[in-house]
């Protein structure tokens, strides 16, 4: 087991530095590049062709692809993000880590609600199949799934922000929240909170009941729970312990799977609640070619991304014999 | 909006203007302007909320290109001189100035008892700095021109500084209105290289000006407060609090809320909300809505270096075909203004007295007849040495308002025979892949102009390399001369006949098919006082902006 650990950590290097790799590339190509964006590229300015120089010399983007790339990677092999290629040259760990936390919030709130919801409407809808709340729910799910959300913020906003005036339309914060009480300030915080929840959470939720339904589906029909029925159990504890445990193990993989979207940040639903976010982060760094911001935040999903497959994988080979018995055999 | 644009110095959004104080304020006693009730009595207090719809990206204004940028520094920091909402050059850390004849000497002097935010004394020293600082080659400036072109500077006295130019520059004045920046905090950082890095560009900036840096929330808002020691006296309002809101129809959203007092004051509301939108009580109630005409125009750009574009006549004739007013009532609800060359109505250098090319399409297929479209083949189309006339009209994806503009030109010139073919492209590629290279037929493109008139690097036949901006490849040698002319000439007097001249050829060879200059239509709310309209903005004079008491909404000290 350890050595299958080890092997499989070993293995991710590699991996690591091919995407990596593969992305520096592939931005880098795309049209246009970060000096065109800044002082320098302002094309009213004459001297613009000095400072694009000068810039271009400053960043590095004079020399070769691959030996930007071999840089970039000295740097980071040592946890150096480097600075950003905007106007603020403030190093790229800093303008990640003051985003990350309000995106983490929002997403972990996200996720949780999602779980919350989409098990039982799944389960529901899997035992009652065909029923009218089954019929519901899958309309309801197409609803979720075709609704654009910035449609849905825009309405939302309306509606509760101006129409009834209950919550705060944008932002994360009153103007006045300096001046709250501390249990004041929290409710003000998650009243901003809301709306973006509820708009994100829609579609995420239709999908996950959709998933869950189907698992459960698939299991009641296995002949362990015929016989649990056989030997004459109460239903709730046929669905409850013999059913629902066994067809939460994919809905898990999705979900571990779903940890590095975490991080990402939703550019649509920062942008218009005015949530100051990786989304945003990400998208301003991508328009202005800022390199080492959109780096430095693939290298760190790509690494999540990596680490939970990892775990995946171990705890698979824990929770499930067969797999690791496959693997001592196949060495 | 992608901006391809010619930018504003940043003193265009300079506050201070020494004249602006009095009508309102300061006359009689206190009893007396309470009585005449209609303008009410300014009073300290209160907070204006403004959006923005980008996060700064910086505040040493040198270092930055973005317009919310600069918008926060304007508040914080002073040029030498401003510019006031009528384009004339007023004082701010220099008191006064004198210009020699020959326009090559500039003697400052500057204003006594000024104080930095941190309350160290502003002198000469910090302007020889600011000069040395955007010269050094360590730093990463695109601010260097005006400066370039200075043979001396020197300061016989911390109140006086004398600038000698290498030879007489149209520019010398304006390129004052750079923000004075704080030798004693950045002295270390400009010496190493490493200005960019300096606590100053991020959060703990440090000016003169009206507003000092109080607090910056990334991506979220930025807070000013009102500078007790500001020269022309404390500002009314106590605080400016700038909002970051990348949407613009979240925008919108929070002014029908009640949640911002502006709707950004240097983009405003679209066309549509002025227009449909807003016509409501209960939003004429609480908010003032301006127009005047933005300094950004859009033109139909024919590429030169095709020989069919080449022919005057067929340009003459696109100018009689595109009705312009159609365009400004279609695309823009009437918001806007035809442009007849490249510069803004109503300013000093614009002249009506130019070559005019009505909507007349019999004109127009005169024209392109005489040019030797006569035949048309089996589709419609006009044809020359057998081939039909058609063509590729490109524009940047993202701008609603081009697409419009492309889709009109595309149904007037189908009128003519001439068939045209719009494509939508990316920013980034676009530029690199057609107008760099010139590969393209036409394009509908806008730019923004500057405060001064000189458009060197736009008309000018020695700016049509693939890095530069002349790219339709205008080639005029009267224009040429022209333009040197104007920017060596020094006086508004001289150097706007030159510009007279630029206008009329510009309008006669249709150089650009120019279209319209569109209206930039900010809202206020109605209990900030003080708010002037100019023909530049309403964004000048902030420090005398005021609430009355009673109508104060934010109880912040």
């Amino acid at each position: 087991m350890l050595l299958y650990v080890l092997r499989r950590v070993l293995l991710t290097v590699p991996l690591l530095i091919g995407i990596t790799f593969v992305s520096f590339v592939v931005i880098v190509l795309a049209p246009g590049d970060p000096v065109e964006q800044m002082p320098g590229g302002d094309p009213s300015i004459e001297s613009s062709a000095h400072a694009k120089k000068m810039l271009r010399e400053l960043y590095g983007l004079d020399q070769p692809i691959p030996l930007q790339y071999w840089n970039w990677l000295k740097r980071i092999v040592r946890l150096d993000f480097g600075r950003s290629f905007a106007p603020d040259g403030r190093p790229v760990i800093h303008k990640i880590i003051e985003r990350l936390p309000v995106t983490l919030l929002l997403n972990v709130i996200e996720l949780l609600v999602i779980v919350a919801f989409a098990i039982p409407i799944g389960v529901m809808s899997a035992t009652r199949q065909y029923s009218r709340f089954d019929k519901v729910t899958t309309v309801f799910v197409f609803v979720g799934f075709a609704t654009p959300e910035f449609w849905l913020a825009l309405l939302l906003m309306i509606l509760f922000g101006i129409q009834l005036n209950w919550l705060p339309i944008s932002g994360l914060r009153s103007m006045n929240w300096e001046y709250l009480s501390f249990w004041r300030q929290q409710v003000d915080f998650l009243t901003h909170l809301l709306l973006p929840v509820i708009v994100a959470t829609f579609g995420g939720l239709a999908g996950l009941s959709r998933y869950m339904r189907q698992s459960m589906l698939e299991v009641v029909r296995q002949d362990y729970i015929q016989s649990a029925r056989a030997k004459g159990l109460a239903e709730r504890v046929v669905i409850r312990k013999h059913a629902l445990r066994n067809a939460l193990l994919p809905i898990v993989t999705i979900l571990a799977l779903s940890l590095p979207g975490l991080i990402g940040g939703s550019i649509i639903v920062e942008s218009i609640f005015a949530i100051p976010g990786m989304g945003q982060l990400m998208w301003q760094a991508y328009f202005a070619r800022d390199y080492p911001v959109i780096m430095g935040n693939l290298v760190i999903v790509a690494a999540v991304t990596l680490f939970a497959n990892l775990v995946a994988d171990i705890s698979y080979g824990l929770v499930d014999p067969r797999i690791r018995l496959a693997g001592r055999r196949g060495r | 909006m992608a901006g391809y644009g010619l930018r504003a110095l940043t003193s265009a959004l300079s506050l201070a203007a020494l004249f602006a104080a009095g009508c309102t304020a300061d006359t009689g006693g206190p009893g007396e302007a309470f009585a005449q009730s209609a303008p009410a009595k300014p009073a300290y207090g209160d907070v204006f909320v403004e959006p923005l719809h980008g996060n700064i990206s910086g505040l040493i204004p040198q270092l930055t290109s973005d317009l919310y940028s600069s918008q926060v520094a304007g508040l914080i920091y002073n040029g030498l001189i401003g510019l006031d909402g009528q384009s004339k050059f007023v004082p701010e850390l220099a008191e006064s100035w004198t210009q020699s004849a020959d326009c090559r000497d500039i003697t400052f002097k500057l204003r006594r008892g000024v104080k930095w935010h941190d309350g160290q004394p502003f002198t000469a020293a910090d302007v020889l700095f600011t000069y040395n600082a955007i010269m050094n080659p360590k730093t990463p400036t695109a601010r260097r021109d005006d400066f370039a072109a200075i043979e001396s500077i020197d300061a016989p006295d911390p109140q006086t500084v004398r600038v000698k130019y290498k030879q007489p520059y149209a520019r010398a004045m304006m390129g004052w209105g750079t923000p004075i920046l704080p030798a004693h905090l950045l002295k270390s950082y400009v010496d190493a290289g490493t200005l960019r890095e300096a606590p100053q560009n991020w959060n703990k900036p440090v000016g003169t000006g009206p507003y000092r840096f109080e607090e910056l929330k990334s991506g979220e808002k930025i807070v000013l407060k009102a500078n007790p020691d500001y020269f022309e006296g404390k500002p009314y309002l106590t605080r400016f609090v700038f909002r970051i809101i990348p949407s613009q129809a979240t925008v919108f959203l929070e002014l029908k809320a009640g949640g911002l007092d502006s709707a950004g004051m240097m983009r405003g509301l679209t066309a549509l909300q002025y227009a449909r939108q807003t016509d409501y009580p209960a939003f004429k109630k609480t908010y003032e809505k301006y127009r005047y005409a933005s300094n950004q125009y859009t033109y139909l750009g024919l590429n030169l270096k095709d020989p069919r574009f080449a022919d005057k006549r067929v340009r003459q004739a696109f100018a009689h075909a595109i009705n312009r007013q159609d365009l400004i009532d279609g695309v823009l609800l009437g918001l806007g203004r035809e442009a007849t060359g490249p510069y803004k109505p109503g300013t000093w250098v614009y002249t009506d007295a130019v070559p005019k090319f009505p909507h007349d399409v019999a004109k127009a297929k005169n024209l392109l007849a005489a040019a030797g479209w006569k035949d048309r083949n089996a589709e419609g189309l006009l044809v020359k040495d057998g081939k039909p006339f058609q063509f590729e009209l490109l524009t940047n994806q993202g701008n609603e308002e081009r697409k419009k503009v492309a889709e009109i030109i595309q149904a007037s010139l189908r009128e003519l025979g001439i068939g045209v073919e719009i494509r939508i492209l990316e920013w980034a590629s676009f530029l690199k892949e057609y107008v760099k290279t010139r590969k393209f037929n036409a394009v509908v493109l806008g730019w923004q102009i500057t405060e001064d008139p000189d458009q060197y690097s736009i008309w000018h036949s020695s700016k049509t390399g693939p890095d530069d901006l002349n790219h339709v490849s205008f080639v005029n040698p009267e224009v040429d001369d022209l333009l040197e002319k104007g920017r060596t000439a020094c006086r508004r007097e001289d150097r706007v006949k030159h510009y007279h001249r630029i206008q009329q050829i510009l309008a006669e060879e249709q150089a650009y098919n120019f279209l319209f200059f569109r209206d930039t239509l900010p809202v206020i709310a109605k209990r900030v006082r003080g708010v002037e309209q100019t023909p530049n903005g309403i964004h000048y004079y902030l420090n005398k902006w005021y609430v009355p008491r009673e109508e104060q909404r934010y109880s912040a000290e």
